[in-house]
């Protein structure tokens, strides 16, 4: 199995005046190809900061950072907007769509952003990625005419609109109904198994338990690294909500 | 990025943004039709002089009374006052080879009754040779003949304002007009000539002959001016010299001597004359431009504020793969975006204003296709030049601090 994220060491200090927050204080992380990983822990315990280090938003002040074979640590600002544009899709704690922006140009955006023109219909492309997940007749609509959750799965078809290998989520169950948030699930164990790298942040353990592989983070470390044993079945998990309702009903 | 792309997102976001956009284009707008219509305004009367002076006749020579040395000098036939008289006039008809025409200019003014009813204008004393010289025809009736001026003949031209003013309706000729007093006889009007640079209505004229008028309105021997004219452009210098030669000779000037007399060509007056103007049109056109540059600042003021206003979005941006050059040519093509929009609003407004401008006002604003195309250009490079310090300042933001950026 390839491995895509190799991390030895990382540390991440934020400056604040004179005050030095150490967000990561030496994080040891693989990762490969195929997984499903749910970062878990405490507020403040560094699970953003880990996230948007592996999304190659911010840079790291000590140790190795390997993400798909390339040693990210020296690159240029370039190569990280390339890596970002490439190689990752990233679903933000809010969302960050663009406002006065319908559903399709947003998930167009990072196709204009291609040097590569890997999609040669950005358009039909980004119709596809809504259709993926459920949104093919809310194109048109702008995110203030849409509801928390259609905005999230806005979101996520951006994210998935370029093929990344590796989709990162964080938080993306948070302002989101329980069933929502199931669906949701669905829509990532999918994506998971056609082959796409997923690692997501969550506070909910219930939550976690959708994943393959959980982590647990307090104070800038890994306390907590398993294998989830009960694993759910999202699409199982909601037949049985709807089987249970119906139930009632009769 | 391609470059449609940038457009294209450059075109959404300004048009998300109608009311700012706008208002970001409003100083270039102003700028624009400004310097535009200005130097309209400056080069419309330079070529109102041109033309007028053009419409005075071709090949037009005009001989003043040097002032200067006729003052200083105060002797000879004229008895003081003036230079030139028809002694001259007879010399040039004589030894200048060179000329087609000379007539003498008696300016004179005064009340006219006649016809409907009476009006005040300006009555100059010509010889028959004036038409050919200023190429004026007329319109009905015939010039006045040698053997008229010679014999002092109360007959007389009048313009085309004067017929209007006088005779509404009536056909003037034959009629009789009283200048001051004296009677005279109608024989022809003038062709209309329109307005000349100062604004003067030259329409507004009676034409008598010369002698008549020197003898019977202002009772003196001397005359005002002499206007010739030379055979051809080719002539004109040749003809100088001639003229030159002859009024030394018969001014009995030694050779070297300062003249008392002025010869002017047409283009030393359309010189003269667009001075002034040529003046008018740079002081104008520099204020304008002016304020072409305020609307510059103005777009950078407004771009600057939306790079702030904006920041969230840059950091989306960035956090989607785009470059920093992006980023900045995205502002960038915005504020170009903006201000061509603003300059090519700004050319048709000008048009607009120059239109309305010769419809309701005597001035005839000419917009020359090169002050446009200047100052379009100039519209956009004011949007690179005021665009490229935001654009720059939203290239340069860190992604992530961008995103948190409430
Ligand atoms: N830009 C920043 N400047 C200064 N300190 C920061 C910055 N970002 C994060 N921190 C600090 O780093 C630590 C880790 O923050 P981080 O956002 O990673 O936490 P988190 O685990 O995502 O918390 P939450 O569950 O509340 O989202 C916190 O103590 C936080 O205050
Ligand atoms: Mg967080």
């Amino acid at each position: 199995m390839n491995r895509i994220i190799e991390m030895s060491q990382v540390k991440k200090n934020y400056y604040v005046g004179d005050v030095v927050v150490k967000a990561l204080q030496g994080v040891d992380l693989t990762i490969d190809e195929g997984e499903f990983v749910a970062i878990m822990g405490s507020s403040g315990s560094g699970k953003s900061t880990l996230m948007n280090i592996i999304g190659c938003l911010d840079n790291i002040n000590e140790g190795e950072y390997v993400l798909d074979s390339v040693n990210v640590k020296n690159l240029s600002r370039n190569e990280y907007a390339d890596i970002r544009n490439q190689k990752i899709g990233f679903v933000f704690q809010g969302f960050n769509l663009l406002p006065r922006t319908t559903a399709l140009e947003n998930v167009e955006l990072p196709l204009l952003y291609d040097r590569n023109n890997r999609i040669k219909h950005p358009e039909i492309k980004a119709k596809e990625s809504l259709d993926k997940v459920g949104l093919s007749d809310r194109i048109d609509h702008e995110p203030n005419q849409l509801s928390g959750g259609q905005q999230q799965r806005v979101a996520i078809a951006r994210a998935l609109v370029t093929e990344p290998a590796l989709l990162l989520a964080d938080e993306p169950t948070r302002t989101l109904d329980s069933r929502t948030s199931k669906e949701v699930m669905a829509l990532f164990q999918e994506l998971n198994t056609q082959g796409i790298t997923i690692i997501l942040v969550t506070h909910e353990r219930d939550i976690a338990k959708y994943a393959k592989r959980n982590i647990v983070l307090r104070d800038g470390k890994i306390i907590e690294d398993f294998i989830v044993e009960d694993r759910l079945i999202a699409t199982e998990v909601l037949q049985s909500v709807t089987d249970g309702a119906i139930h009632e009903m009769v | 990025m391609k470059w449609s792309n940038l457009y294209k997102i450059a075109i959404k976001s300004i048009m998300k943004n109608k009311m700012r956009s706008l208002l970001t284009s409003l100083g270039i707008i102003i700028g624009v039709s400004s310097v535009i219509v200005m130097v309209a305004i400056g080069e419309g009367s330079q070529r109102r002089i041109k033309e007028s002076f053009s419409s005075m006749g071709t090949n037009m020579l005009m001989i003043s009374p040097n002032w200067r040395k006729v003052q200083s000098v105060s002797k000879g036939a004229s008895g003081g006052r003036n230079s030139l008289t028809y002694d001259d006039i007879e010399e040039l008809k004589i030894s200048c080879p060179s000329l087609s025409g000379v007539s003498a200019i008696i300016k004179s003014s005064g009340q006219l009754i006649g016809g409907t009813g009476n009006w005040s204008t300006s009555v100059e004393g010509v010889d028959p040779d004036y038409f050919l010289i200023r190429n004026w025809d007329l319109s009905s009736g015939r010039i006045f003949t040698k053997r008229e001026v010679e014999s002092k003949k109360k007959v007389c031209i009048i313009g085309k304002t004067v017929a209007d003013e006088l005779f509404q309706g009536i056909d003037p000729f034959g009629q009789k007009l009283r200048i001051r007093n004296t009677p005279f006889k109608i024989i022809g009007v003038l062709d209309s000539k329109g307005q000349n640079s100062w604004g003067q209505d030259q329409d507004d004229i009676v034409l008598a002959p010369s002698k008549t008028v020197l003898y019977r309105l202002k009772g003196r021997r001397d005359v005002d001016r002499i206007y010739v004219s030379a055979t051809s452009d080719e002539t004109m210098s040749i003809a100088e010299e001639e003229i030159d030669t002859a009024l030394r000779k018969t001014h009995k000037l030694a050779p070297g001597e300062d003249p008392d007399f002025r010869i002017r060509n047409q283009s030393e007056m359309v010189e003269m004359a667009s001075e002034t103007s040529k003046t008018l049109t740079m002081l104008l056109g520099s204020i304008a431009g002016v304020s072409l540059l305020v609307g510059g600042i103005g777009i950078m003021n407004i771009m600057l504020v939306s790079v702030t206003e904006r920041t969230r979005e840059i950091g989306i941006r960035l956090s989607l793969g785009a470059r920093s050059k992006d980023v900045l040519m995205q502002f960038l093509t915005e504020a170009i975006v903006l201000s061509l929009t603003g300059g090519a609003i700004g050319i048709i407004l000008s048009f607009l204003i120059a239109h309305g401008l010769t419809k309701f006002t005597e001035l005839v604003p000419y917009i020359n296709p090169w002050v446009v195309f200047s100052a379009f250009t100039f519209s956009g490079a004011v949007g690179i030049f005021f665009g490229f310090y935001p654009a720059k300042k939203a290239a340069n933001l860190n992604p992530i601090d961008a995103l948190r950026y409430e």
